[in-house]
């Protein structure tokens, strides 16, 4: 099976890891790693995968000082720990990771942030996914709602769903392993990620799916990679327009750039999660301006995050220099609900019908 | 003739006693609260015996009790082994306000304007009435007094309510007890004030009994300090009050008037002021117009002349013995101490001496601790109002390594001591220096001195904390990444000693408790033979060592183990015994920036 093969993969990757190490103290070196350094200013733009991944920066973490020493003896636990899962063919979430560490004495983790982070780098280091590592997250899946016909392997057997007809009013759940899904058919015209679930609730109950054949994913704010791996699969394989609707914010436009660019802190596999097509509807900020939506101020720290934004190069566009610069000038900030101060309607008949059409999707109901 | 509102108020009119007036301005002697002036009381009678311990060129000992006599009511006792009191002085000493020996002396001393005590005996007769009953002998062949004394507040003269002789058993010395209404509420306050008093007064030995309690201040110098000896006034800093008073006093011609009665004034410049003034050097001082004798105060603060004698007249604590008794009184990692050559403000004489410390004890965090003190008295009040407040904010102490915010940060005491034959103080109450430029440049001169020392102190540090930090890599956590990566590779563990004496090249010490057994392990990575002294202390008696340590010592439950052993470049030694470990490990006989210590049971 080709599970199988992975397997493999991550359990000789893995130990090759450890072997390296137990090299170089055979040889009388500190242990020693190199990783890319995950921060704004090592994101580069590859032109030929259209997203963003992780710059030529490096850092060394060598056994030298204490902490760094600490780190390595940490990861060492940790691939320890993965190689017993693999045999075993277990598997664990993120969480429990954190918990089983308790009993490592001086590797034991001080927050889950750091065995996250950790992961992070041995997918770097192994060019794997975690889910190889048969580690998964513990938070559910975000939802789709459309006209979509797939295929699930679950523990218990091949499950075919159809998104609209199968599913209740919450919609299919993605799973957090979505490799082990099979696109089977569509019959959509685009898809649309909203960023809260009251917007996507609104638009199913006003049967924006089925008018304008669109498939509706819920991203549960900033989203998390299964959801980001769905949209870049659907992207791919049906070649199907995606477009990201969201709060009109600064948080709200890094959850458009995850999707589209790929995140800072999962660079390393922006080509397997990012969906580079993936467009904006809003909320714009000139929106905001041109239907007098109702507003609230922005704090200080959303005028932080927007001049932040200015230096990030994943907002290097003329349009977001536009937009934020606009934001900044009238000092407000809207949620998408707040198109309902037009009436229930007015988001699924003008807006986004306008918004869609602006951009080029040729609306066919 | 009718009575005219003049004539009204001309019959309210009358002279006001300085009693009568200090009673209705309490504060400004340090009254104003019943827990002040206790403090108040404590440290006018404490500076009262070190001053005249100090002029009698004895090692004070002192001795301070608080006692509660009533609800509220306390009785405070401050006995010294000073000269002692002439009866015939004792009361106008503290029945008398503005009676003193000191005020017309131009010399550091803790007391001047004999204001201090006479309050504490107005206070006592105000709250409860009761007079204060004072002790004094001046020498063993003279019968000791006891007088209990009170102020006539509307004269300000003594008030004897009895005096008789009794037995003592001091040979000299005072005693003085009074009774008022206050609160022990500031009893941290007032052992704060006593610590810092025994901190500045190095040669005293400070007694304390508060309601029970005894503490004490030890002395840590057995030299008297020299009495400072009092100069005559500097031309340039006299006013013209005084000085109408001196040439009043005075039957000599103007050129002799200034030779005998100022400071750095020869015959020479006598007459070359007198000339300035427009004035006949010959001609009697006494004959002086007004206006001439303001041309000629004129003349005298234009005059070139030297800055006053600042040796004689100041007594500095020195940089010594401020090192070794804050050393006494504050557990700290680095102490360095500085006095400044002596300075002159407005022709008074001063000098500037200050310490900081770091570390230790003292609290990691809020705001530095500042120790304030003018003439070697505490000043424990009005910190933010103190120039020597204003010149640790404004400096920049990022420079040195210490957070700030406003004030210095963290673990660091600030000492500041301003000698003066003329404290400036803000108020009466003596509680803040005022912010004299002479003075305040001195002072920020010293802490910027004292600020770079500090800087090489913790760069040091942090070079150690650095190599410190190495060895726990490379000796702790290494030898745990070996093991744990050869059960991945399912390979031998590897020898991670190689990597040890690659990257140390020192004397490695570990120490490591596993099942009930304590093993220390000197492994010598140097091109040297090293012969140290290993000293184990711990709560094992480890009498099973092997091999058996040469001296085995035990305090309180803690063995110290002593092994002598010699470790050949490359070889290991090691000890082994039954135990629970913890601890700590000292290595002595080779200098420490070549020997690491670890404990590898430490978290």
């Amino acid at each position: 099976m080709q599970n199988d093969t992975l397997e493999k993969k991550a359990y000789e990757r893995l130990i090759s890891i450890a072997m390296q190490w137990y090299r170089q103290m055979e040889e009388g070196t500190i242990p020693s790693i190199t990783l890319p350094t995950r921060t704004k200013q090592n994101i580069a733009y590859d032109d030929e995968s259209e997203v963003w991944k992780l710059g030529d920066r490096e850092s060394v973490r060598s056994a030298h000082t204490a902490k760094s020493a600490l780190h390595l003896l940490k990861m060492s636990y940790v691939i320890w720990f993965l190689k017993t899962q693999l045999r075993e063919n277990r598997s664990s979430t993120l969480r429990e990771l954190y918990y089983i560490s308790e009993g490592w004495k001086k590797a034991k983790f001080s927050a889950q942030d750091e065995s996250n982070y950790l992961i992070e780098d041995l997918e770097i280091l192994t060019d794997l996914q975690r889910e190889a590592f048969h580690l998964r997250p513990e938070e559910d899946g975000a939802t789709i709602f459309g006209p979509l016909r797939l295929k699930e392997m679950t523990r218990r057997g091949e499950r075919v769903i159809h998104c609209q007809e199968d599913v209740g009013e919450a919609g299919y759940q993605i799973p957090s392993n979505v490799e082990n899904i099979e696109f089977l058919e569509h019959d959509a015209s685009c898809v649309i990620a909203i960023e809260t679930g009251g917007m996507f609730a609104r638009l199913i109950e006003n049967g924006f799916d089925e008018e304008y054949n669109a498939i509706l994913v819920h991203l549960k704010g900033q989203p998390a990679r299964s959801t980001r791996r769905m949209l870049h699969r659907i992207s791919d394989e049906f070649h199907l327009p995606v477009y990201v609707f969201t709060d009109g914010d600064p948080w709200s436009y890094r959850i458009y750039a995850s999707v589209a660019y790929g995140a800072i802190k999962s660079a390393h596999m922006s080509e397997l999660l990012a969906t580079p097509r993936a467009q904006f509807i809003g909320v714009q900020p000139s929106d905001i301006r041109d239907y007098n939506l109702p507003a609230d101020a922005l704090t200080e720290k959303d005028i932080a995050a927007l001049q932040s934004e200015l230096s990030d190069p994943r907002f290097a566009s003329d349009y977001w220099k536009e937009q934020i610069s606009l934001q900044l000038s009238l000092g407000l900030k809207s949620e998408q609900q707040a198109f309902a101060a037009r009436g229930l309607d007015f988001v699924t008949r003008e807006y986004l019908p306008r918004r869609l059409s602006d951009m080029g999707l040729v609306i066919r109901s | 003739m009718a009575v005219t509102l003049a004539d009204e108020l001309a019959r309210q009119q009358r002279s006001i006693s300085v009693a009568e007036f200090f009673e209705k301005n309490k504060h400004l002697l340090g009254f104003d609260s019943p827990t002040r002036g206790i403090i108040t009381t404590v440290k006018e009678a404490v500076d009262n015996a070190l001053d005249a311990c100090e002029e009698a060129g004895v090692l004070p000992d002192i001795y301070v009790g608080i006692l509660r006599c009533g609800q509220d009511v306390f009785r405070i006792i401050v006995e010294d082994n000073g000269p002692g009191i002439v009866p015939e002085q004792i009361p106008f000493v503290f029945g008398k306000l503005l009676y003193g020996s000191r005020f017309h002396q131009i010399r550091q001393s803790r007391g001047q304007q004999g204001i201090g005590i006479s309050a504490a005996v107005l206070y006592a007769q105000l709250t409860t009435g009761l007079p204060t009953i004072v002790i004094s002998r001046t020498g063993p062949a003279l019968p000791a007094y006891r007088y209990l004394v009170q102020i006539d507040i509307q004269t300000n003269e003594p008030r004897i309510a009895g005096k008789e002789v009794v037995e003592w058993d001091r040979t000299h010395g005072t005693r003085v007890q009074i009774e008022f209404k206050s609160t022990i509420a500031a009893k941290k306050k007032l052992l704060e004030y006593l610590k810092y008093t025994s901190v500045v007064n190095p040669h005293a030995r400070i007694r304390v009994e508060i309601d029970g309690e005894t503490f004490l201040f030890e002395r840590v110098s057995d030299e008297a300090i020299t009495c400072p000896k009092a100069i005559k006034p500097h031309p340039h800093g006299i006013e013209i009050g005084q000085l109408m008073r001196m040439i009043a006093a005075s039957s000599s011609p103007c050129d002799e008037f200034l030779v005998s009665n100022f400071s750095r004034i020869g015959k020479k410049t006598a007459i070359e002021i007198c000339q300035s003034a427009g004035l006949s050097p010959r001609s009697p001082v006494m004959s002086l117009s007004p206006q001439d004798q303001k041309n000629l105060l004129a003349a005298m603060q234009n005059a070139r002349v030297p800055a006053p004698p600042t040796q004689t007249c100041l007594s500095p604590i020195g940089e010594e013995l401020i090192t070794r008794s804050l050393e006494k009184e504050f557990q700290m990692d680095f102490v360095k101490a500085r006095t400044r050559p002596g300075s002159v403000y407005s022709g008074h004489p001063f000098l500037v001496e200050a310490a900081i410390g770091y570390g230790g004890k003292l609290s990691p965090d809020g705001n530095a601790t500042i120790l304030r003190f003018a003439n070697r008295v505490p000043l424990m009040y009005q910190q933010g109002a103190c120039a020597i407040t204003a010149c640790i904010a404004g400096i920049t102490w990022k420079n040195y390594n210490i957070a700030q915010s406003g004030l210095p940060l963290g673990p660091v005491l600030i000492l500041v001591h301003v000698a003066s034959t003329n404290v400036p103080f803000t108020s009466e109450s003596k509680d803040a220096i005022a912010g004299i430029p002479e003075i305040e440049r001195e002072i920020t001169l010293v802490l910027q001195e004292l600020g770079r020392e500090l800087k090489t102190y913790l760069s040091q540090r942090d070079k150690n904390r650095l190599a410190e930090d190495r060895a726990r890599a490379v000796c702790a956590i290494i030898p745990d990444i070996a093991s744990k990566v050869a059960e991945i590779v399912e390979m031998p563990v590897p020898d991670t000693s190689l990597i040890e004496g690659r990257i140390m090249r020192r004397i490695v010490v570990k120490k490591v408790t596993r099942d009930g057994r304590v093993r220390i392990e000197v492994r010598n990575h140097t091109g040297t033979r090293g012969a140290i002294s290993l000293y184990d202390i711990s709560p094992d008696a480890g009498r099973d060592a092997v091999p058996p340590p040469a001296i085995v010592t035990e305090v309180e439950g803690e063995y110290t183990k002593m092994w002598q052993l010699e470790v050949a470049p490359g070889e290991m030694w090691a000890a082994e015994y039954g135990g629970s470990g913890g601890g700590t490990v000292q290595v002595r006989g080779v200098s420490p920036e070549n020997v690491a210590v670890v404990d590898l049971d430490a978290e």
